[in-house]
C-alpha cells in the first residue's frame, strides 16, 4: 500500500495556481523529498499531506484511506515544523509530551515516553529547560521528537534544517536518514537544496511553477534528467540545445553534460579530443577547479577538475590559454520530448 | 557670516563625533531629561504624597499638622472607609472581567483576520473614542441610560419593558433607572475602559505565529484545546496588562461613578471632596494610597498564576 496518493490533486488560491492537477505516488518506509525552488508549490503539497490546506480538486489518501478534507488533528501524521513551532510557554517535556497530554494518555506513561524521546535524540537532560534556553540545532531535535511521540505513520519535515549553518545542517542530514531507518516511518521531506535532496532521498519529486518534473531516485534526477528544467536546477550543467547541440554532437536533440564529465587538458598530442577552446575564467573552489570556457559558436562550457592536490597556481590553466575537452560518449544524456 | 556658519557646523560636527566615539555620555544626554521628570517631578510627588499621608488635620482649626503620625491610616479602617474600598475593588474587578470578556473576541478577530487596511479601520474604530472628551461621552451615557432614553425606548418599543424593571429591582445592582443604578456604572466603565484591554490583547495573540496553531492541530489537539492549551495562555500577558490598566483606571476614577449610578461613594470621589472640599490632604493622601497598595497586590498574585510566564 502506498503512504500517500495524490490523484489530480489541484489547489487555487482565486486565480493562482499553486498546485496544478499532479499525481504522487509514496511508498511506505520511503524518504521521499519534494524538492524545488520557491512558489513552486512543493510546500502546498506538505501542507495538503498534514491538513493545514485542502485540495481546490483531487483526492489525497493516506495508507489507503481518503483524507482530502479530514483535518489535521484526525489524521496519523505529524509535522516538523520550519520554524520548529516550539511552545515557548511550555517546558521541553511538556512540549514532547503534548500530543499525548491532548491525547488524554495517563501522566504516567507519558512521561515514560518523553524519557525514551529525550534518550532518542541524545537530550535527556534539558527536560526542564524552555526552548527558548536551547540552540538551534537542539530545538531542532526537540521538534522532531514531539512529532515522533504519537507514532505517526508519516512525518512530514518542511525544510527542518533552512535554518542551521552549514556544518551542523551536514551533521543533520546525517542524523535524520539514520533516525527514518531506526523508526521506519515514511518521510517526506521538503526544501530548496537540491543537495541536500540528493544526499538524503530514496527518490525526489521535482516542483515547477505548480507541476511535477520528475519523480525519481537521486541518480535519476541527476544523471537522467527528463526535462531541462530538472537538468539545470539540480547541479550545475551544460545545456547543449539546437544549433549548438548540432556543432558539437552532430545532433540537434537538447543534450546535457555535467561539468565533472569533462576532461581538460592542454597538450593535444596524448589523447584525442572532443573540442578545442580559451579559458575565460578560473574559479578555485577547493575540491575542483572550475573553468569556463569558449568554444566558439557562441557556447561557452562550464570544466570541473578535480583537485587532486598536484594542482599548485601555476600548474593550473591561466586566463587565454587553449586547451582541449574531452568526454566519455556516456557523459551526454539526451533530453527526451523536450518540447521546441 | 558665511566664517561662522562653518565654524558652527564644525562645533556641531565635532561634538557628534565626540558623542559617537565616547557612547557612554550619549547615552547620558539622551537620558538626562526624562530622568529628571521622572526622578524629580515624578517620583517627587509621590513622595510628597506619601509624606501627607502621615500628616493630620486639627479639627479645630483646620490646619495641617506636620507630626508623623499613623492616624489617617486608622482611620481608613473605619467601616465606612472600608465600605468605600470593598466597593471600589470589587466594582475595579467586575469591570475587568467584562472588559475582558468583550476584548478578546474583538483582539482576536483583529490580530488573527484582519490585515491591511481592514485592520486599521479596526485600530481606528478601537482608537476614535478616546479622541472625543472622557466628560462628553460619560453624559452622552447619561442620556442613553436614562428613564427616556435609547435604551429604555427599545425595551419598551419590543414591549419588553418587564424585563427592564426586573432587572432594575435586583438589589445591590438596580436602582429608578439605569443611568442611575450600579449596573449603569458597570456599562459605562466597561465602556469606557474596554480599548486599554482590546489593544494588549491583540498585540499578544498578533504575536503568536500561525504555525504554533498548526503545530497544536498537527499533533492531535481539537480546537478548544488548542485554545486553552496554547492560545490563551500565550494571550494571557496581554490580558494582564490591560487588566493593569481597566483595574487601575477603575480604582481611581471619581467622575463616571459621580455621574452614573445610585450615589454611593468610590475611592475617587472620597479623595477629590477630602484634598478639595474638606480641604482635609493628609486623610485624602492616605486614601490614594490604598489603590497602590491594592495594585501591588494584584500584580503580585497575577505574577504568582503565572500571568507573565510567557512574555
Amino acid at each position: 500500500m502506498s503512504a500517500v496518493t495524490f490523484q489530480s490533486v489541484s489547489r487555487r488560491y482565486g486565480d493562482v495556481v499553486a498546485v496544478n492537477n499532479i499525481d504522487i505516488e509514496i511508498n511506505e518506509g520511503e524518504f521521499f523529498t519534494l524538492l524545488g525552488p520557491s512558489g513552486s508549490g512543493k510546500t502546498t503539497c506538505l501542507r495538503m499531506m498534514a491538513g493545514f490546506e485542502f485540495p481546490s480538486s483531487g483526492i489525497i489518501k493516506i495508507l489507503g484511506e481518503e483524507c482530502s478534507k479530514t483535518p489535521p488533528y484526525d489524521r496519523s501524521v505529524n509535522t516538523v515544523f520550519q520554524d520548529y513551532a516550539l511552545f515557548p510557554h511550555l517546558s521541553i517535556r511538556e512540549n514532547i509530551g503534548y500530543g499525548l497530554m491532548v491525547a488524554g494518555i495517563p501522566n504516567q506513561e507519558r512521561q515514560s515516553r518523553i524519557n525514551e524521546m529525550l534518550e532518542m535524540i541524545h537530550l535527556p537532560d534539558v527536560g526542564g529547560r524552555k526552548p527558548s534556553q536551547l540552540s538551534g540545532g537542539q530545538r531542532q531535535r526537540v521538534a522532531i521528537a514531539r512529532a515522533l511521540i504519537n507514532k505517526p505513520k508519516l512525518l512530514l519535515l518542511d525544510e527542518p534544517l533552512g535554518a542551521l549553518d552549514l556544518k551542523l545542517r551536514e551533521q543533520m542530514q546525517i542524523e535524520l536518514k539514520k533516525l527514518q531507518r531506526q523508526v521506519g516511518i515514511t518521510f517526506v521531506f521538503v526544501t530548496h537544496d537540491q543537495q541536500e535532496a540528493l544526499s538524503m532521498s530514496d527518490r525526489i519529486c521535482i516542483f515547477n511553477q505548480g507541476n511535477i518534473e520528475q519523480i525519481g531516485s537521486p541518480d535519476d534526477v541527476y544523471d537522467r534528467p527528463e526535462t531541462e528544467f530538472v537538468a539545470s536546477f539540480v547541479g550545475s550543467v551544460n545545456l547543449l540545445k539546437g544549433e549548438q547541440a548540432n556543432s558539437i554532437l552532430n545532433d540537434r536533440d537538447t543534450a546535457i553534460l555535467r561539468p565533472e564529465r569533462i576532461t581538460i587538458s592542454s597538450d593535444k598530442q596524448d589523447r584525442t579530443s572532443k573540442i578545442s577552446g580559451v579559458i575565460m575564467e578560473q574559479e578555485y573552489l577547493g575540491p575542483y577547479i572550475r573553468y569556463l570556457v569558449d568554444v566558439g559558436n557562441d557556447l561557452t562550457l562550464t570544466v570541473n577538475q578535480a583537485n587532486l592536490g598536484h594542482l599548485s597556481a601555476d600548474q593550473r590553466y591561466s586566463r587565454g590559454t587553449t586547451v582541449h575537452l574531452d568526454w566519455a560518449d556516456d557523459a551526454i544524456h539526451r533530453i527526451k520530448g523536450t518540447p521546441l | 557670516m558665511n566664517n561662522s556658519t562653518v565654524m558652527n557646523a564644525g562645533i556641531l560636527r565635532r561634538a557628534s563625533t565626540w558623542l559617537y566615539i565616547n557612547p557612554r555620555y550619549f547615552l547620558a544626554v539622551l537620558l538626562l531629561p526624562p530622568l529628571i521628570w521622572l526622578g524629580v517631578i515624578y517620583l517627587g510627588a509621590l513622595l510628597n504624597l506619601l509624606a501627607q499621608s502621615f500628616f493630620r488635620l486639627d479639627e479645630f482649626s483646620g490646619q495641617v499638622i506636620h507630626e508623623i503620625g499613623l492616624s489617617n491610616f486608622i482611620n481608613l479602617f473605619h467601616i465606612a472607609n472600608i465600605d468605600i474600598i470593598l466597593r471600589t475593588v470589587s466594582m475595579a474587578i467586575l469591570v475587568t472581567m467584562g472588559c475582558a470578556f468583550i476584548a478578546f473576541p474583538i483582539a482576536y478577530y483583529m490580530a488573527r483576520y484582519t490585515s491591511g487596511k481592514t485592520r486599521a479601520l479596526f485600530y481606528l474604530a478601537v482608537m476614535l473614542p478616546l479622541w472625543s472628551s472622557y466628560l462628553v461621552r460619560v453624559y452622552a451615557w447619561k442620556l442613553i441610560l436614562a428613564k427616556e432614553g435609547v435604551i429604555g425606548w427599545i425595551f419598551y418599543s419590543l414591549g419588553l419593558e418587564s424585563v427592564l424593571n426586573w432587572i432594575l429591582e435586583i438589589p445591590l445592582i438596580g436602582g429608578p433607572s439605569l443611568s442611575f443604578s450600579r449596573l449603569g456604572t458597570f456599562i459605562v466603565f466597561v465602556y469606557i475602559w474596554v480599548p486599554f484591554m482590546i489593544l494588549p490583547i491583540q498585540a499578544a495573540i498578533e504575536r503568536i505565529p500561525k504555525s504554533f496553531l498548526e503545530a497544536s492541530a498537527d499533533l492531535g489537539a481539537k480546537p478548544h484545546q488548542t485554545f486553552w492549551r496554547v492560545i490563551f495562555p500565550l494571550a494571557l500577558p496581554g490580558i494582564a496588562a490591560g487588566s493593569i490598566f481597566t483595574f487601575s483606571l477603575t480604582l481611581g476614577d471619581y467622575i463616571i461613578p459621580g455621574i452614573i449610578g445610585n450615589s454611593t461613594m468610590y475611592i475617587g470621589q472620597v479623595v477629590y471632596m477630602h484634598q478639595g472640599t474638606a480641604g482635609n490632604l493628609p486623610f485624602a493622601a492616605a486614601f490614594s494610597v490604598v489603590p497602590i497598595i491594592i495594585i501591588g497586590i494584584y500584580l503580585a498574585l497575577a505574577k504568582r498564576m503565572g500571568a507573565f510566564d510567557a512574555l
